[in-house]
């Protein structure tokens, strides 16, 4: 792909800073790397202007789409794919309602060119829970009231569940720091907190059951 | 802004002109006394039967007592106080919590359709002029595009008195930069976006002014070339009318009690200052839009409303259609905030378009152009406040200017007319019309400035008297709601630990201040419902009303329970289609109060119905049975009961369904609800930051039906009020009359890492009004005080008085004399 070395550069920029897990920053990197030498390999195809099938792996599954080059990945998950929980709310990276996962990273789906994510795992807020069982921070977000009128909500829930991947036990200033981007208009913000420090600490008292149990330290 | 009951009439032709204007198409909400249709004398014989009741009343705080009130015979008998309730007031999980948590819940910007084409609105690049030509020919070339509509009439701007004085042109006269011009229908947004680019229009520029000040110099560019009128919405908002016009000023609203003179003459002691507010934007996450599907047979509408009812209105209004062929359809809502009531002219577009191609349409703006199409007006105040040495007050003076760019409703005297008492009052205020924008209503119109200006004057008033800032409230406040919540102030914060003002002699500077909020009850007669119940045991609820994320079906699931003694999750709550009874639009919090009497009433009458059809069979008779903990109970026989599907399913026929409408309110009373909100801060008076640490609010609702829902409106309506308080601030260019900061990486509104801790007391105010006594919060629900609560701090903090916000860096230094050449804010005793 055309951006592919300059994705990859900024996203490794991305987890450097945001200091993520060693364990998931090895294999990011060796994905990275791949990708570049990839990328250094073959001179970069030129695509479009017009419209391309492209396959994009979506929640576990693929997807093929056709789709022009400029399209961002929230309009082709939205308008091409018909997965329309990912919400566009500013349209420039400033409000996080389109965030969705990369790889398990999150990241800002209308500033993400859709063909800069073929070959990449892509996760939306549709693909968190598990058929009807909401995933643990979507259950919380209801359990805590944390969405009113919802439009930010799963932007909010994909940062705050990706929080909770990278940090087991946050503070609330932890919580705060990741959804700092994540505008919401009806001020959702103390119960998002409480939802997603209520979520890590039921995975903790788990981790400490599971330990007693097979009496090692959790 | 009356004090009266309000009954929002929603019919269209009783206004003049409603034709023409959509958002002109609701009747200002008219003070209509419950009464007015019987008269007195004839009351008792001419109404629906009734009995006497007695309903539980008063707050628990100042203990209850009961109020004896003469109800329709068909009504449900008075419910109990929240506490002997099995699921009213009892926090409940939001009802489509679920389906919005999982992605699921479809919104307006969701929806799609068969064959549906996406359109963009082409706006104004110009803030004042006329349209010489627009040619459309390459945009309607572009492969893809299927039509493009050049706008005949633009809504949602005022209008002039006399049309006349408009030189005729073929296209609307441009007043504003990001004035809609036409609408493109594409079969992707991304051509409907190239062919917006491929639209020519050809200006001739007029002199332009957007800046409130400037628009008000005598040779100041006019906006309009005679006097010129705009209507609220369904939501409020919107100037007097008729009022006089000189240049762009529009006004004065003048509204005067008692001897003002004779007040200030008699008092004692004299506070007199002038403060300063912005525009602010509604921002909701969901940018207004429209889907419309126009079939020969009936056209739908999606949209992202406050009114369902309000945009089948427009739409038959427009578009000459009988409202039997208009559907609305509302399932989820991504925030409205006052800006989202009628069709506009996104919806007027998003309707010609699907005319012309026979194809579903969908148009959202986009984030630039909401910021545009709808704001909060700014003011700039005098006010002047007289009082006794005791605190009593003799007089308030309040002059208000305000600009709500193209439209009305910059009035900022709510808050200094209904919060105390005062026997001597002058307001007079004035529009100031600028090329920018049209305000609309927003959270409590008007009053977030009124408040802001009024309360801080309170305050300074309590400083001149060496009174506690409570204290002073106690003495001046009648509203026994208030009292409490002030109580609960001095005993759950740190208020006794108050310090005189200024007193940390460090760089940072913390202090407490507190502020009290007004809003009234409003109730709409436009909210019915029909409950069905079917054999298999079924509870549904229907009705047009929606929910914009405040709550609304959670409420109403709740009430049905109550009455069906089932849990909440167990009725199916269908709400937000026209298909259903109409229900209220959704402004000035008036649903709550207004739709679940009509709600709670029909689940009443449909058990009701159940029990009539079933007795026989159970060998008793009706008024043996009640529901309880999702049984059928024999009141005469304890060991008897069976399960509501066992009842159900004895029917005679498939279902039953009992339909309600809202009854007027049991007594004629001037109501009003009312907040109290501290707040305490952090000042750094070398950046000028303001840190706001904590809130502590306590807030009245009538009967909380679901105290979840509303503290969490509560929450929003803090942090709006915080945002508003510091960071957010319409920009605009005077050179070229743009809107600077039109997205929200400019356009700052309050984050995570801003919000404080908060804690929110609700109190439950009964007030034997309806069958279920409710009211909305969305107005009092902090939005009003917490500028004002938070300029308190700020005095108390630093011993400045910030009479401007927003309170930014800049203007918090500028306002310590810690800019050079920028001499500061006096600084207060």
């Amino acid at each position: 792909m055309a951006d592919e070395h300059k994705s990859t550069f900024s996203r490794r920029g991305f987890l450097k800073g945001a200091g993520v897990a060693a364990a998931t920053t090895a294999v990011e990197s060796a994905n990275a790397l791949a990708r570049e030498a990839q990328a250094a390999a073959q001179p970069d195809p030129t695509l479009g202007p017009g419209a391309l099938p492209v396959k994009l792996r979506i929640n576990g599954q693929d997807h093929a789409v056709t789709i022009e080059p400029r399209y961002t990945l929230a309009e082709t998950l939205r308008n091409n794919v018909g997965l329309t929980g990912t919400k566009v709310v500013c349209d420039r990276g400033s409000c996080s309602a389109c965030t969705v996962w990369l790889d398990n990273v999150p990241a800002l789906a209308c500033m993400t060119l859709a063909i800069d994510a073929t070959g990449r795992e892509i996760t939306t807020i549709e693909g968190l829970a598990t058929g009807d069982t909401m995933h643990q921070v979507q259950a919380a977000f209801v359990k805590h009231d944390a969405l009113q009128c919802g439009f930010c909500t799963p932007g909010m829930i994909m940062s705050c569940a990706a929080l909770l991947e990278r940090n087991p036990n946050p503070r609330l200033a932890d919580v705060k720091h990741a959804v700092s981007g994540n505008l919401c208009r009806c001020g959702t913000y103390p119960k998002v907190f409480a939802a997603t420090l209520e979520v890590a600490q039921q995975r903790q008292q788990t981790a400490g059951l599971v330990g007693l149990t097979t009496g090692k330290e959790a | 802004m009356p004090l009266e009951i309000i009954t929002q009439e929603q019919e269209q032709g009783a206004q003049p002109g409603a034709k023409k204007v959509p958002n002109a198409a609701k009747p200002e909400p008219q003070a209509v006394h419950q009464d007015v249709a019987a008269p007195p004398v004839a009351s008792k014989d001419s109404g629906p039967p009734k009995r006497s009741e007695s309903f539980v009343f008063g707050i628990p705080q100042n203990g209850l007592t009961s109020k004896q009130r003469e109800v329709p015979v068909d009504e449900p008998p008075p419910l109990a106080r929240n506490a002997d309730l099995r699921y009213i007031g009892k926090p409940t999980a939001r009802y489509d919590g679920p389906a919005k948590a999982m992605g699921k819940g479809k919104y307006t910007a969701d929806v799609q359709l068969p064959g549906m084409l996406y359109a963009r609105m082409v706006d104004a690049s110009v803030p004042h002029g006329r349209i010489v030509s627009i040619d459309t020919a390459a945009a309607e070339k572009l492969p893809g595009v299927r039509a493009v509509y050049v706008v005949q009439h633009t809504y949602g701007l005022a209008e002039l008195r006399d049309p006349k004085q408009e030189t005729p042109s073929r296209y609307p006269l441009i007043r504003y930069a990001g004035q809609p011009i036409a609408g493109i229908a594409a079969v992707s947004p991304q051509i409907a976006d190239d062919a917006a680019k491929l639209i020519k229009v050809q200006y001739d520029p007029m002199p332009f002014v957007v800046d409130r000040t400037e628009a008000r110099a005598a040779d100041a560019p006019a906006v309009f070339p005679g006097p010129a009128d705009a209507a609220g919405s369904a939501g409020g908002g919107g100037g007097p009318k008729g009022v006089p016009q000189v240049g762009n000023v529009h006004g004065p609203q003048r509204k005067q009690t008692g001897d003002p003179a004779a007040g200030f003459a008699a008092a004692d002691v004299v506070v007199e200052s002038e403060y300063f507010t912005q525009v602010q934007t509604h921002s909701a996450l969901e940018t207004h839009g429209f889907v419309v599907d126009w079939k020969p047979d009936e056209v739908t509408v999606y949209a992202s409303t406050q009114g369902t009812s309000s945009v089948r209105n427009d739409m038959a209004d427009v578009f000459k259609l009988p409202k039997s062929q208009v559907r609305v359809i509302t399932e989820f809502m991504g925030g409205g905030f006052g800006a989202k009531f009628g069709i506009g002219n996104e919806g007027a577009v998003a309707a010609n378009l699907s005319r012309m191609t026979n194809a579903p349409v969908k148009l959202m703006l986009d984030r630039r152009q909401e910021h545009i199409v709808s704001n909060r007006p700014d003011s700039h105040q005098k006010l002047k406040i007289g009082a006794k040495r005791d605190g009593t007050l003799t007089a308030i003076e309040l002059t208000s200017y305000g600009t709500a760019g193209v439209g009305t409703g910059a009035g900022t005297a709510g808050p200094a007319t209904n919060l105390y008492t005062c026997p001597n009052l002058l307001t007079e205020e004035y529009d100031v019309f600028t090329n920018a924008g049209p305000g609309a209503a927003f959270r409590a119109p008007g009053h977030p400035q009124g408040c802001f200006a009024f309360e801080q004057a309170i305050d300074e008033l309590a400083v001149k008297l060496a009174m506690d800032p409570i204290a002073l409230r106690d003495k001046i406040d009648e509203n026994q709601a208030r009292r409490v919540e002030r109580q609960l102030i001095v005993e759950r914060t740190n208020w006794r630990n108050r310090r005189p003002a200024g007193s940390d002699a460090g760089p940072i500077k913390r202090g407490m201040g507190v502020a009290q909020s007004v809003w009234y009850r409003f109730v709409s007669m436009n909210s019915s419902c029909e409950v069905r119940v079917s054999r298999d045991g079924s509870v549904e609820l229907m009705s047009a009303v929606q929910d914009l994320g405040t709550g609304t079906k959670t409420m109403l699931a709740i009430v049905v329970a109550e009455e069906f003694g089932i849990p909440p999750g167990q009725v199916v709550i269908r709400i937000g289609d026209t298909r259903f009874p109409v229900g209220p639009d959704s402004g000035g919090s008036v649903t709550a109060g207004s739709i679940t009497p009509a709600v709670r009433n029909a689940a009443y009458q449909a058990k009701q119905q159940l029990f009539a059809a079933v007795a026989p069979q159970l060998g008793t008779t009706p008024d043996n049975l009640h529901l309880a903990e999702g049984r059928v109970l024999f009141k005469n026989d304890p060991s008897r009961s069976y399960t509501l599907k066992q009842i159900t399913g004895k029917l005679p026929t498939d279902e039953i369904s009992a339909r309600a409408t809202r009854g007027p309110e049991y007594a004629k009373e001037k109501l009003t609800y009312g907040g109290v909100d501290y707040v305490e801060l952090a000042v750094d008076t070398e950046t000028g930051r303001v840190h706001v640490e904590k809130v502590f609010g306590a807030h009245d609702c009538g009967r909380p039906i679901n105290p979840t829902g509303v503290i969490s409106q509560i929450n929003g309506g803090i942090l709006q009020g915080i945002s508003y308080a510091l960071f957010e601030q319409r920009i605009m260019d005077r050179k070229t009359g743009y809107m600077l900061n039109a997205n929200l990486d400019n356009y700052k509104i309050l984050g995570a890492r801003e919000v404080p801790e908060i804690e929110i007391e609700l109190v439950e105010n009964y007030i034997a009004q309806s069958s279920t006594d409710a009211a909305g919060i969305g107005e009092s629900a902090g939005i009003i005080t917490l500028a004002a609560a938070i300029g308190n701090a700020f005095f108390n903090a630093t011993g400045v008085r910030m009479r401007s916000i927003p309170m930014t860096p800049a203007n918090v230094l500028a306002a310590l004399g810690k800019v050079p050449g920028q001499p500061g804010q006096e600084v207060q005793a």
